[in-house]
Protein backbone atom coordinates (compact mmCIF):
# COMPACT_ATOMS: atom_id res chain seq x y z
CA UNK A 1 0.00 0.00 0.00
CA UNK A 2 0.88 3.60 -0.93
CA UNK A 3 2.27 5.82 1.79
CA UNK A 4 -0.14 8.55 3.81
CA UNK A 5 0.83 11.70 5.74
CA UNK A 6 -0.95 9.90 9.02
CA UNK A 7 1.37 6.84 8.00
CA UNK A 8 4.48 8.75 7.74
CA UNK A 9 4.11 10.86 11.41
CA UNK A 10 2.72 7.12 12.68
CA UNK A 11 -0.27 9.14 13.83
CA UNK A 12 -3.14 7.55 15.75
CA UNK A 13 -5.78 10.23 15.89
CA UNK A 14 -8.39 10.49 18.58
CA UNK A 15 -11.92 9.85 17.25
CA UNK A 16 -13.09 11.66 14.62
CA UNK A 17 -15.90 14.02 14.67
CA UNK A 18 -18.50 15.29 12.52
CA UNK A 19 -19.33 18.64 10.67
CA UNK A 20 -21.62 19.85 7.79
CA UNK A 21 -20.69 21.29 4.72
CA UNK A 22 -23.32 22.76 3.04
CA UNK A 23 -25.71 20.58 4.61
CA UNK A 24 -23.24 17.22 3.85
CA UNK A 25 -21.84 15.16 6.91
CA UNK A 26 -18.07 15.26 6.70
CA UNK A 27 -16.20 13.87 9.62
CA UNK A 28 -12.46 16.11 10.81
CA UNK A 29 -9.67 14.79 13.28
CA UNK A 30 -9.30 16.48 16.43
CA UNK A 31 -7.19 19.80 15.84
CA UNK A 32 -7.18 19.42 12.16
CA UNK A 33 -8.42 22.99 10.37
CA UNK A 34 -11.19 23.33 8.35
CA UNK A 35 -9.12 23.37 5.49
CA UNK A 36 -7.23 20.58 6.64
CA UNK A 37 -10.75 18.64 7.06
CA UNK A 38 -12.11 19.69 3.52
CA UNK A 39 -9.09 18.64 1.62
CA UNK A 40 -9.11 15.49 3.49
CA UNK A 41 -12.59 15.18 2.07
CA UNK A 42 -11.71 15.96 -1.24
CA UNK A 43 -13.22 19.32 -1.56
CA UNK A 44 -10.60 22.13 -2.97
CA UNK A 45 -12.99 25.41 -2.95
CA UNK A 46 -15.64 26.38 -0.17
CA UNK A 47 -15.78 30.25 -1.37
CA UNK A 48 -17.11 32.48 -5.18
CA UNK A 49 -15.55 35.85 -5.54
CA UNK A 50 -17.51 38.80 -5.27
CA UNK A 51 -16.73 40.16 -8.61
CA UNK A 52 -16.77 36.64 -11.43
CA UNK A 53 -18.09 34.27 -8.59
CA UNK A 54 -14.78 31.82 -9.30
CA UNK A 55 -14.64 29.45 -7.06
CA UNK A 56 -11.36 29.49 -4.48
CA UNK A 57 -10.32 27.38 -1.81
CA UNK A 58 -6.30 27.72 0.15
CA UNK A 59 -3.75 28.97 -1.47
CA UNK A 60 -0.98 30.64 0.42
CA UNK A 61 -1.75 27.99 3.22
CA UNK A 62 -0.25 30.36 6.26
CA UNK A 63 -3.30 32.54 7.01
CA UNK A 64 -1.59 35.72 4.58
CA UNK A 65 -3.71 35.61 1.50
CA UNK A 66 -7.45 35.53 2.90
CA UNK A 67 -8.59 33.17 -0.33
CA UNK A 68 -9.77 30.27 1.61
CA UNK A 69 -12.46 32.27 3.53
CA UNK A 70 -15.65 30.51 4.68
CA UNK A 71 -18.69 31.01 6.80
CA UNK A 72 -18.39 29.00 9.54
CA UNK A 73 -21.73 28.76 12.10
CA UNK A 74 -23.17 31.81 10.03
CA UNK A 75 -19.90 33.88 10.30
CA UNK A 76 -18.44 34.75 7.36
CA UNK A 77 -14.48 35.86 6.24
CA UNK A 78 -13.20 32.76 8.46
CA UNK A 79 -9.83 31.93 7.74
CA UNK A 80 -10.63 27.95 7.01
CA UNK A 81 -6.44 27.40 6.87
CA UNK A 82 -5.97 28.89 10.13
CA UNK A 83 -9.64 27.94 12.04
CA UNK A 84 -10.06 24.76 14.30
CA UNK A 85 -12.92 22.27 13.27
CA UNK A 86 -14.88 22.11 16.16
CA UNK A 87 -17.72 19.39 16.63
CA UNK A 88 -20.87 19.71 15.12
CA UNK A 89 -19.60 23.48 13.27
CA UNK A 90 -21.84 24.74 10.50
CA UNK A 91 -19.78 25.21 7.74
CA UNK A 92 -21.16 27.16 4.27
CA UNK A 93 -19.71 28.20 0.92
CA UNK A 94 -19.04 31.86 1.42
CA UNK A 95 -20.68 33.74 -1.61
CA UNK A 96 -19.02 37.00 -2.39
CA UNK A 97 -18.53 39.15 0.88
CA UNK A 98 -20.61 35.99 3.06
CA UNK A 99 -22.68 39.24 4.37
CA UNK A 100 -25.34 38.76 1.47
CA UNK A 101 -27.02 35.94 3.12
CA UNK A 102 -27.35 37.17 6.75
CA UNK A 103 -29.06 40.43 5.59
CA UNK B 1 -0.22 48.74 35.54
CA UNK B 2 2.05 45.64 35.56
CA UNK B 3 6.02 46.76 34.62
CA UNK B 4 7.00 46.26 31.27
CA UNK B 5 8.78 42.97 30.40
CA UNK B 6 12.77 43.71 29.75
CA UNK B 7 11.77 41.98 26.36
CA UNK B 8 9.18 40.85 23.59
CA UNK B 9 9.26 38.80 21.22
CA UNK B 10 6.87 38.63 18.52
CA UNK B 11 6.94 35.40 16.18
CA UNK B 12 7.94 31.90 17.53
CA UNK B 13 9.79 30.32 14.62
CA UNK B 14 13.12 29.44 15.31
CA UNK B 15 14.32 33.04 15.53
CA UNK B 16 12.13 34.11 18.06
CA UNK B 17 12.09 30.65 20.24
CA UNK B 18 15.23 30.59 20.20
CA UNK B 19 16.02 34.49 21.05
CA UNK B 20 12.85 33.86 23.60
CA UNK B 21 14.53 30.73 25.52
CA UNK B 22 18.41 31.94 25.39
CA UNK B 23 17.08 35.81 26.95
CA UNK B 24 14.95 33.96 29.63
CA UNK B 25 17.86 31.66 30.59
CA UNK B 26 20.13 35.28 30.70
CA UNK B 27 17.78 36.41 33.45
CA UNK B 28 15.28 38.64 31.50
CA UNK B 29 11.69 38.63 31.69
CA UNK B 30 10.42 37.98 28.25
CA UNK B 31 7.05 37.54 26.77
CA UNK B 32 7.00 35.74 23.51
CA UNK B 33 4.02 36.68 21.06
CA UNK B 34 2.90 34.51 18.18
CA UNK B 35 -0.10 34.22 16.11
CA UNK B 36 -0.11 30.80 15.46
CA UNK B 37 -1.75 28.09 17.95
CA UNK B 38 1.66 26.05 18.90
CA UNK B 39 5.29 27.06 18.78
CA UNK B 40 7.66 26.68 15.68
CA UNK B 41 6.42 28.89 13.54
CA UNK B 42 5.92 27.81 9.59
CA UNK B 43 9.43 25.76 9.51
CA UNK B 44 8.25 23.51 12.49
CA UNK B 45 4.25 23.52 11.77
CA UNK B 46 3.69 20.29 13.33
CA UNK B 47 0.56 18.28 13.65
CA UNK B 48 -2.29 19.24 16.61
CA UNK B 49 -2.04 16.73 19.86
CA UNK B 50 -5.41 15.44 18.86
CA UNK B 51 -3.70 13.81 15.73
CA UNK B 52 -1.63 11.98 18.00
CA UNK B 53 1.71 11.86 15.71
CA UNK B 54 4.20 9.25 17.27
CA UNK B 55 7.02 10.57 14.76
CA UNK B 56 6.48 14.41 13.93
CA UNK B 57 10.07 14.27 12.54
CA UNK B 58 9.62 12.55 9.67
CA UNK B 59 8.77 16.09 7.98
CA UNK B 60 11.12 17.95 10.02
CA UNK B 61 14.41 18.78 10.17
CA UNK B 62 16.32 19.73 13.30
CA UNK B 63 13.63 18.20 15.09
CA UNK B 64 15.78 17.56 18.37
CA UNK B 65 16.59 20.93 18.63
CA UNK B 66 13.70 22.14 18.05
CA UNK B 67 11.78 19.60 20.80
CA UNK B 68 14.37 21.02 23.26
CA UNK B 69 13.44 24.61 22.99
CA UNK B 70 9.93 23.45 23.17
CA UNK B 71 11.13 22.03 26.98
CA UNK B 72 13.07 25.34 27.59
CA UNK B 73 10.00 27.44 26.86
CA UNK B 74 7.60 25.19 29.09
CA UNK B 75 10.60 24.88 31.88
CA UNK B 76 12.36 28.29 31.45
CA UNK B 77 10.13 31.27 32.59
CA UNK B 78 9.01 32.76 29.14
CA UNK B 79 5.73 33.88 29.37
CA UNK B 80 4.38 32.19 25.99
CA UNK B 81 0.96 34.07 24.40
CA UNK B 82 -0.49 32.15 21.53
CA UNK B 83 -2.87 32.85 19.27
CA UNK B 84 -1.70 36.58 20.11
CA UNK B 85 -1.23 38.36 16.87
CA UNK B 86 0.25 41.65 16.89
CA UNK B 87 -0.80 44.74 14.74
CA UNK B 88 1.09 47.18 15.90
CA UNK B 89 4.18 48.28 18.20
CA UNK B 90 4.07 51.34 19.21
CA UNK B 91 5.89 53.81 21.23
CA UNK B 92 4.76 54.52 24.90
CA UNK B 93 5.15 56.04 28.29
CA UNK B 94 9.40 54.76 28.66
CA UNK B 95 8.22 51.76 26.73
CA UNK B 96 6.88 49.95 23.69
CA UNK B 97 3.75 48.83 23.59
CA UNK B 98 2.32 45.96 21.51
CA UNK B 99 -1.54 46.04 20.52
CA UNK B 100 -2.65 42.79 19.76
CA UNK B 101 -5.55 40.76 18.88
CA UNK B 102 -6.22 36.98 20.50
CA UNK B 103 -7.74 34.32 18.74
CA UNK B 104 -10.73 34.01 16.88
CA UNK B 105 -12.73 36.32 18.90
CA UNK B 106 -10.04 38.82 17.88
CA UNK B 107 -10.12 40.39 21.54
CA UNK B 108 -7.67 43.51 22.23
CA UNK B 109 -4.50 42.44 24.17
CA UNK B 110 -1.55 45.27 24.66
CA UNK B 111 2.00 43.81 26.27
CA UNK B 112 4.56 46.59 27.70
CA UNK B 113 7.75 45.95 26.71
CA UNK B 114 11.65 47.33 27.39
CA UNK B 115 13.00 46.35 24.27
CA UNK B 116 11.26 44.61 20.91
CA UNK B 117 12.90 41.98 19.09
CA UNK B 118 10.87 41.00 15.55
CA UNK B 119 11.32 37.50 14.37
CA UNK B 120 8.54 38.02 12.29
CA UNK B 121 9.47 35.45 9.40
CA UNK B 122 8.42 35.62 6.02
CA UNK B 123 5.71 34.22 3.65
CA UNK B 124 5.75 32.99 -0.07
CA UNK B 125 6.30 35.48 -3.19
CA UNK B 126 3.72 34.61 -5.73
CA UNK B 127 3.95 35.16 -9.55
CA UNK B 128 0.93 35.16 -11.45
CA UNK B 129 0.53 32.82 -14.43
CA UNK B 130 -3.14 32.10 -16.44
CA UNK B 131 -4.57 30.05 -14.39
CA UNK B 132 -3.44 30.59 -10.76
CA UNK B 133 -6.60 31.05 -9.18
CA UNK B 134 -7.97 27.39 -10.08
CA UNK B 135 -9.07 25.47 -7.15
CA UNK B 136 -5.65 22.70 -6.43
CA UNK B 137 -2.75 25.93 -7.42
CA UNK B 138 -1.81 26.20 -4.21
CA UNK B 139 1.67 27.98 -2.26
CA UNK B 140 4.46 25.58 -2.54
CA UNK B 141 5.04 26.42 1.60
CA UNK B 142 1.47 26.54 1.40
CA UNK B 143 1.19 22.90 0.76
CA UNK B 144 4.19 21.95 3.11
CA UNK B 145 2.51 23.96 5.95
CA UNK B 146 -1.36 21.74 5.40
CA UNK B 147 0.81 18.95 5.30
CA UNK B 148 3.02 19.37 8.01
CA UNK B 149 -0.03 20.56 10.76
CA UNK B 150 -3.01 18.73 9.02
CA UNK B 151 -1.32 16.03 7.74
CA UNK B 152 -3.22 16.24 4.69
CA UNK B 153 -2.58 16.63 0.58
CA UNK B 154 -3.35 18.99 -1.91
CA UNK B 155 -3.90 16.03 -4.22
CA UNK B 156 -2.92 12.69 -5.80
CA UNK B 157 -0.69 13.91 -8.57
CA UNK B 158 1.20 17.11 -7.36
CA UNK B 159 3.49 19.16 -9.51
CA UNK B 160 5.98 21.38 -7.81
CA UNK B 161 6.98 24.45 -9.04
CA UNK B 162 8.70 28.20 -9.08
CA UNK B 163 12.08 28.82 -7.59
CA UNK B 164 14.20 28.44 -5.08
CA UNK B 165 15.84 25.72 -2.07
CA UNK B 166 12.51 25.28 -1.13
CA UNK B 167 11.17 23.41 -3.86
CA UNK B 168 13.27 20.37 -3.35
CA UNK B 169 12.07 20.29 0.32
CA UNK B 170 8.44 20.62 -0.36
CA UNK B 171 8.69 17.90 -3.37
CA UNK B 172 10.59 15.54 -1.23
CA UNK B 173 7.57 16.11 1.48
CA UNK B 174 5.08 15.32 -0.49
CA UNK B 175 6.78 12.27 -2.25
CA UNK B 176 7.53 10.78 1.19
CA UNK B 177 3.72 11.09 2.44
CA UNK B 178 2.25 9.14 -0.79
CA UNK B 179 1.66 12.11 -3.41
CA UNK B 180 3.08 11.59 -6.84
CA UNK B 181 5.32 14.01 -7.78
CA UNK B 182 5.83 13.83 -11.96
CA UNK B 183 7.97 16.88 -12.15
CA UNK B 184 9.78 19.73 -9.85
CA UNK B 185 10.00 22.65 -12.16
CA UNK B 186 12.65 25.30 -11.51
CA UNK B 187 12.72 28.26 -13.44
CA UNK B 188 16.37 29.36 -12.25
CA UNK B 189 19.61 27.22 -13.44
CA UNK B 190 21.21 25.17 -10.34
CA UNK B 191 24.63 26.17 -12.00
CA UNK B 192 24.04 29.36 -11.16
CA UNK B 193 25.40 28.39 -7.54
CA UNK B 194 28.98 27.89 -8.91
CA UNK B 195 29.16 31.66 -9.47
CA UNK B 196 29.34 31.67 -5.76
CA UNK B 197 31.31 28.24 -4.96
CA UNK B 198 33.27 29.22 -2.16
CA UNK B 199 30.05 30.04 -0.23
CA UNK B 200 28.44 27.34 -1.11
CA UNK B 201 31.32 24.52 -0.81
CA UNK B 202 31.54 26.47 3.06
CA UNK B 203 28.35 25.04 3.77
CA UNK B 204 28.49 21.27 3.35
CA UNK B 205 25.40 20.66 5.67
CA UNK B 206 23.27 22.84 3.03
CA UNK B 207 24.44 20.44 0.12
CA UNK B 208 23.94 17.17 2.09
CA UNK B 209 20.58 18.50 2.39
CA UNK B 210 19.75 19.63 -1.08
CA UNK B 211 21.34 15.97 -2.42
CA UNK B 212 19.33 14.07 -0.37
CA UNK B 213 15.99 15.52 -1.16
CA UNK B 214 17.48 14.92 -5.03
CA UNK B 215 18.56 11.42 -4.54
CA UNK B 216 14.95 10.65 -2.71
CA UNK B 217 13.15 12.16 -5.88
CA UNK B 218 14.94 10.49 -8.14
CA UNK B 219 14.45 7.25 -6.84
CA UNK B 220 10.99 8.08 -6.82
CA UNK B 221 11.56 8.98 -10.60
CA UNK B 222 10.75 12.80 -10.90
CA UNK B 223 11.67 14.60 -12.78
CA UNK B 224 13.70 17.83 -12.04
CA UNK B 225 13.42 20.45 -14.83
CA UNK B 226 15.87 23.65 -14.36
CA UNK B 227 15.27 26.61 -16.86
CA UNK B 228 11.40 25.69 -17.31
CA UNK B 229 7.99 27.18 -15.53
CA UNK B 230 4.77 26.36 -15.44
CA UNK B 231 2.87 29.21 -17.40
CA UNK B 232 -0.46 27.97 -17.19
CA UNK B 233 -2.82 25.81 -15.28
CA UNK B 234 -5.65 24.13 -16.54
CA UNK B 235 -9.37 23.08 -15.63
CA UNK B 236 -12.74 23.94 -14.68
CA UNK B 237 -13.61 23.24 -11.16
CA UNK B 238 -9.73 22.56 -10.45
CA UNK B 239 -6.55 22.20 -11.85
CA UNK B 240 -6.31 19.41 -13.95
CA UNK B 241 -2.83 19.77 -15.98
CA UNK B 242 -0.34 22.44 -16.64
CA UNK B 243 1.90 23.92 -19.54
CA UNK B 244 5.31 23.84 -18.68
CA UNK B 245 7.68 25.30 -20.98
CA UNK B 246 11.27 26.04 -20.96
CA UNK B 247 12.75 29.48 -20.20
CA UNK B 248 15.26 31.93 -21.56
CA UNK B 249 18.16 33.14 -19.46
CA UNK B 250 15.56 36.22 -18.63
CA UNK B 251 12.82 33.61 -17.67
CA UNK B 252 10.91 34.57 -20.84
CA UNK B 253 8.83 31.36 -22.39
CA UNK B 254 10.94 29.86 -25.75
CA UNK B 255 7.77 29.84 -27.90
CA UNK B 256 7.02 26.26 -29.03
CA UNK B 257 8.64 24.30 -26.16
CA UNK B 258 5.05 24.26 -24.21
CA UNK B 259 3.99 20.96 -23.29
CA UNK B 260 0.97 19.77 -20.68
CA UNK B 261 1.72 18.03 -17.89
CA UNK B 262 -1.62 16.32 -16.23
CA UNK B 263 -2.18 16.50 -12.86
CA UNK B 264 -4.84 17.31 -10.22
CA UNK B 265 -2.55 19.88 -7.84
CA UNK B 266 0.40 22.34 -8.23
CA UNK B 267 2.59 23.34 -5.68
CA UNK B 268 3.98 26.77 -6.47
CA UNK B 269 5.95 29.39 -4.91
CA UNK B 270 9.10 31.60 -5.64
CA UNK B 271 11.02 31.79 -2.77
CA UNK B 272 10.18 34.13 0.38
CA UNK B 273 9.57 37.65 1.37
CA UNK B 274 10.14 38.93 4.54
CA UNK B 275 7.62 39.96 6.72
CA UNK B 276 7.78 43.47 7.59
CA UNK B 277 5.02 45.48 8.15
CA UNK B 278 5.47 46.15 12.17
CA UNK B 279 9.47 46.99 11.58
CA UNK B 280 8.68 49.12 8.66
CA UNK B 281 5.51 50.68 10.84
CA UNK B 282 8.36 51.45 13.38
CA UNK B 283 10.47 53.74 10.98
CA UNK B 284 13.27 50.43 10.87
CA UNK B 285 15.43 50.88 7.29
CA UNK B 286 15.14 48.37 5.07
CA UNK B 287 18.20 46.97 2.07
CA UNK B 288 17.52 45.47 -0.98
CA UNK B 289 18.33 42.03 -1.04
CA UNK B 290 19.78 39.76 -3.59
CA UNK B 291 16.50 38.48 -5.07
CA UNK B 292 14.62 41.35 -5.02
CA UNK B 293 12.84 41.73 -1.78
CA UNK B 294 13.49 43.58 1.00
CA UNK B 295 15.05 43.00 4.42
CA UNK B 296 15.77 44.86 7.51
CA UNK B 297 18.61 46.81 8.14
CA UNK B 298 20.55 45.00 11.15
CA UNK B 299 23.87 45.71 12.76
CA UNK B 300 26.16 43.24 13.96
CA UNK B 301 23.82 42.53 17.23
CA UNK B 302 20.93 42.15 15.09
CA UNK B 303 19.76 45.82 15.96
CA UNK B 304 17.51 47.51 14.00
CA UNK B 305 17.93 51.33 12.83
CA UNK B 306 15.35 52.14 15.83
CA UNK B 307 17.41 52.50 19.50
CA UNK B 308 15.70 49.35 21.21
CA UNK B 309 14.09 47.30 18.33
CA UNK B 310 16.38 43.94 17.60
CA UNK B 311 15.48 41.84 14.91
CA UNK B 312 16.25 38.14 13.86
CA UNK B 313 15.67 35.22 10.89
CA UNK B 314 13.70 35.53 8.01
CA UNK B 315 12.90 39.64 8.35
CA UNK B 316 16.73 40.11 8.10
CA UNK B 317 17.04 38.21 4.80
CA UNK B 318 15.90 34.84 3.69
CA UNK B 319 18.53 32.35 5.31
CA UNK B 320 16.74 29.23 6.57
CA UNK B 321 16.41 27.93 10.08
CA UNK B 322 20.17 27.43 10.87
CA UNK B 323 20.63 31.23 10.14
CA UNK B 324 17.23 32.44 11.95
CA UNK B 325 18.30 30.49 15.14
CA UNK B 326 22.12 31.92 14.99
CA UNK B 327 20.63 35.19 15.21
CA UNK B 328 18.26 35.14 17.55
CA UNK B 329 20.72 33.81 20.19
CA UNK B 330 23.22 36.86 18.99
CA UNK B 331 20.47 39.06 19.65
CA UNK B 332 19.14 37.67 23.09
CA UNK B 333 22.85 38.07 24.33
CA UNK B 334 22.95 41.93 22.75
CA UNK B 335 19.58 42.83 24.59
CA UNK B 336 20.90 41.22 27.77
CA UNK B 337 24.26 43.32 27.26
CA UNK B 338 22.05 46.45 26.36
CA UNK B 339 19.79 46.25 29.37
CA UNK B 340 20.93 44.17 32.06
CA UNK B 341 24.79 44.43 31.31
CA UNK B 342 25.44 40.70 31.11
CA UNK B 343 28.62 40.42 30.14
CA UNK B 344 29.11 38.30 26.65
CA UNK B 345 30.48 35.12 26.50
CA UNK B 346 33.88 35.79 23.80
CA UNK B 347 34.72 32.65 22.13
CA UNK B 348 30.51 31.74 21.64
CA UNK B 349 29.91 35.48 20.70
CA UNK B 350 32.96 34.51 17.97
CA UNK B 351 31.33 31.32 17.27
CA UNK B 352 28.05 32.66 16.85
CA UNK B 353 29.61 35.55 14.26
CA UNK B 354 31.37 33.04 12.46
CA UNK B 355 28.22 30.61 11.65
CA UNK B 356 26.68 33.61 10.75
CA UNK B 357 28.65 34.85 8.24
CA UNK B 358 28.84 31.75 6.80
CA UNK B 359 25.29 30.81 6.39
CA UNK B 360 24.69 34.35 5.56
CA UNK B 361 27.21 34.15 2.26
CA UNK B 362 25.40 30.62 1.40
CA UNK B 363 21.99 32.21 1.50
CA UNK B 364 23.00 35.68 -0.64
CA UNK B 365 24.57 33.14 -3.29
CA UNK B 366 20.96 31.29 -3.56
CA UNK B 367 19.48 34.39 -3.59
CA UNK B 368 21.26 35.67 -6.37
CA UNK B 369 20.95 32.39 -8.46
CA UNK B 370 16.93 32.86 -7.84
CA UNK B 371 16.43 36.09 -8.25
CA UNK B 372 13.23 36.19 -11.17
CA UNK B 373 14.27 37.15 -14.49
CA UNK B 374 12.60 40.15 -16.03
CA UNK B 375 10.93 37.99 -18.28
CA UNK B 376 8.39 36.07 -16.48
CA UNK B 377 5.64 38.59 -17.23
CA UNK B 378 5.56 37.67 -20.76
CA UNK B 379 3.38 34.47 -19.67
CA UNK B 380 0.87 37.08 -18.42
CA UNK B 381 -1.92 37.23 -21.05
CA UNK B 382 -4.27 40.30 -20.44
CA UNK B 383 -6.90 38.34 -19.10
CA UNK B 384 -4.98 36.63 -16.24
CA UNK B 385 -6.43 37.77 -12.86
CA UNK B 386 -2.88 39.49 -11.35
CA UNK B 387 -4.88 40.69 -8.04
CA UNK B 388 -6.67 37.81 -6.47
CA UNK B 389 -8.57 39.78 -3.43
CA UNK B 390 -9.99 42.34 -6.36
CA UNK B 391 -10.08 40.07 -9.28
CA UNK B 392 -7.90 42.54 -11.37
CA UNK B 393 -6.62 40.92 -14.61
CA UNK B 394 -2.98 42.15 -16.16
CA UNK B 395 -4.54 43.89 -18.90
CA UNK B 396 -6.59 46.37 -16.58
CA UNK B 397 -3.09 46.77 -14.68
CA UNK B 398 -1.29 47.62 -17.99
CA UNK B 399 -3.94 49.43 -19.13
CA UNK B 400 -3.54 51.36 -16.09
CA UNK B 401 -0.10 51.81 -16.93
CA UNK B 402 0.16 52.50 -20.78
CA UNK B 403 -3.09 54.62 -20.81
CA UNK B 404 -3.68 56.23 -17.59
CA UNK B 405 0.67 56.71 -17.03
CA UNK B 406 0.95 54.59 -13.84
CA UNK B 407 3.97 53.83 -13.03
CA UNK B 408 4.14 52.61 -9.58
CA UNK B 409 2.20 50.04 -7.15
CA UNK B 410 0.35 53.04 -5.34
CA UNK B 411 -0.75 54.59 -8.50
CA UNK B 412 -1.81 51.48 -9.82
CA UNK B 413 -3.61 50.23 -6.75
CA UNK B 414 -5.72 53.87 -6.94
CA UNK B 415 -6.96 53.63 -10.51
CA UNK B 416 -7.48 49.37 -10.45
CA UNK B 417 -7.70 48.13 -7.11
CA UNK B 418 -4.94 46.17 -7.45
CA UNK B 419 -3.71 45.34 -4.09
CA UNK B 420 -6.46 46.66 -2.32
CA UNK B 421 -7.86 43.70 -0.84
CA UNK B 422 -7.89 41.31 2.25
CA UNK B 423 -4.43 40.58 1.44
CA UNK B 424 -3.48 44.23 0.85
CA UNK B 425 -0.99 43.41 -1.76
CA UNK B 426 0.88 40.65 -0.33
CA UNK B 427 -0.10 38.12 -3.35
CA UNK B 428 0.06 40.59 -6.24
CA UNK B 429 2.58 43.01 -5.11
CA UNK B 430 5.75 41.76 -7.18
CA UNK B 431 3.52 41.24 -10.54
CA UNK B 432 1.95 44.97 -10.42
CA UNK B 433 5.05 46.37 -9.54
CA UNK B 434 7.11 44.11 -12.81
CA UNK B 435 3.73 45.61 -14.90
CA UNK B 436 4.39 49.06 -13.89
CA UNK B 437 7.40 49.19 -15.39
CA UNK B 438 9.64 48.54 -12.36
CA UNK B 439 12.79 45.79 -12.86
CA UNK B 440 11.82 43.75 -9.61
CA UNK B 441 11.44 44.59 -6.17
CA UNK B 442 7.84 46.24 -5.23
CA UNK B 443 8.24 49.01 -3.15
CA UNK B 444 8.46 48.35 0.67
CA UNK B 445 4.66 48.99 1.84
CA UNK B 446 3.89 50.69 4.46
CA UNK B 447 0.84 48.54 6.00
CA UNK B 448 -0.33 50.26 9.44
CA UNK B 449 -2.39 47.39 10.95
CA UNK B 450 -0.20 44.09 9.96
CA UNK B 451 -3.31 42.32 9.83
CA UNK B 452 -7.45 43.40 9.29
CA UNK B 453 -8.16 44.41 13.31
CA UNK B 454 -11.90 44.54 13.81
CA UNK B 455 -13.26 48.09 14.50
CA UNK B 456 -13.87 47.75 18.52
CA UNK B 457 -9.89 47.26 19.28
CA UNK B 458 -8.75 50.46 17.92
CA UNK B 459 -11.96 52.26 19.27
CA UNK B 460 -10.65 50.54 22.67
CA UNK B 461 -7.04 51.70 22.90
CA UNK B 462 -5.74 53.33 26.28
CA UNK B 463 -5.04 56.88 26.15
CA UNK B 464 -1.40 56.23 25.67
CA UNK B 465 -1.09 55.11 22.19
CA UNK B 466 -3.31 58.16 21.70
CA UNK B 467 -1.70 58.28 18.00
CA UNK B 468 -3.55 55.27 16.51
CA UNK B 469 -6.54 56.86 17.15
CA UNK B 470 -5.86 60.49 15.65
Amino acid sequence: MSQTPLGLVRAAPAAPYTFTFDGRILTALPGQTLAAALWAAGIMSWRTTRGGGAPRGVFCGIGVCHDCLATVNGRPNQRACLVAVQPGDVVTVQEGTGHDATR
Amino acid sequence: MTPPVDLAVVGAGPAGLAAAVRAAGLGLSVALLDAGERPGGQFHRYPAPGLRAARPEALHHGWRHFARRLRQLETGGVTYLPRHHVWTVARGDGCWLLHAVVGPDETPATVRARAVLLATGAYERQLPFPGWTLPGVVGAGGAQAMLKSGLVLPGRRVVVAGSGPLLLAVAASLAAAGARVPAVVEAADYRAYGRSLPAVLRTPAKLAEGARYGGGLLRRSTRLLTRHAVTAAHGTARVEAVTVTRLDDHWRPVPGTGRRVPCDALAVGHGLVPQLDLAVGLGCATRRTADDTHALVVDADQATTVPGIWAAGESCGIGGADLALTEGEIAADAVARTLHDVPADPRRHAALTRRRTRLRAFADAMAAAHRPGPGWADWLDDATEVCRCEEVTAGRVREAVAGYGAHDTRTVKLLTRAGMGWCQGRMCGQAVARLAGGEGAAAVESRPLSCPVPLRPLAQLPPEAEEFRA
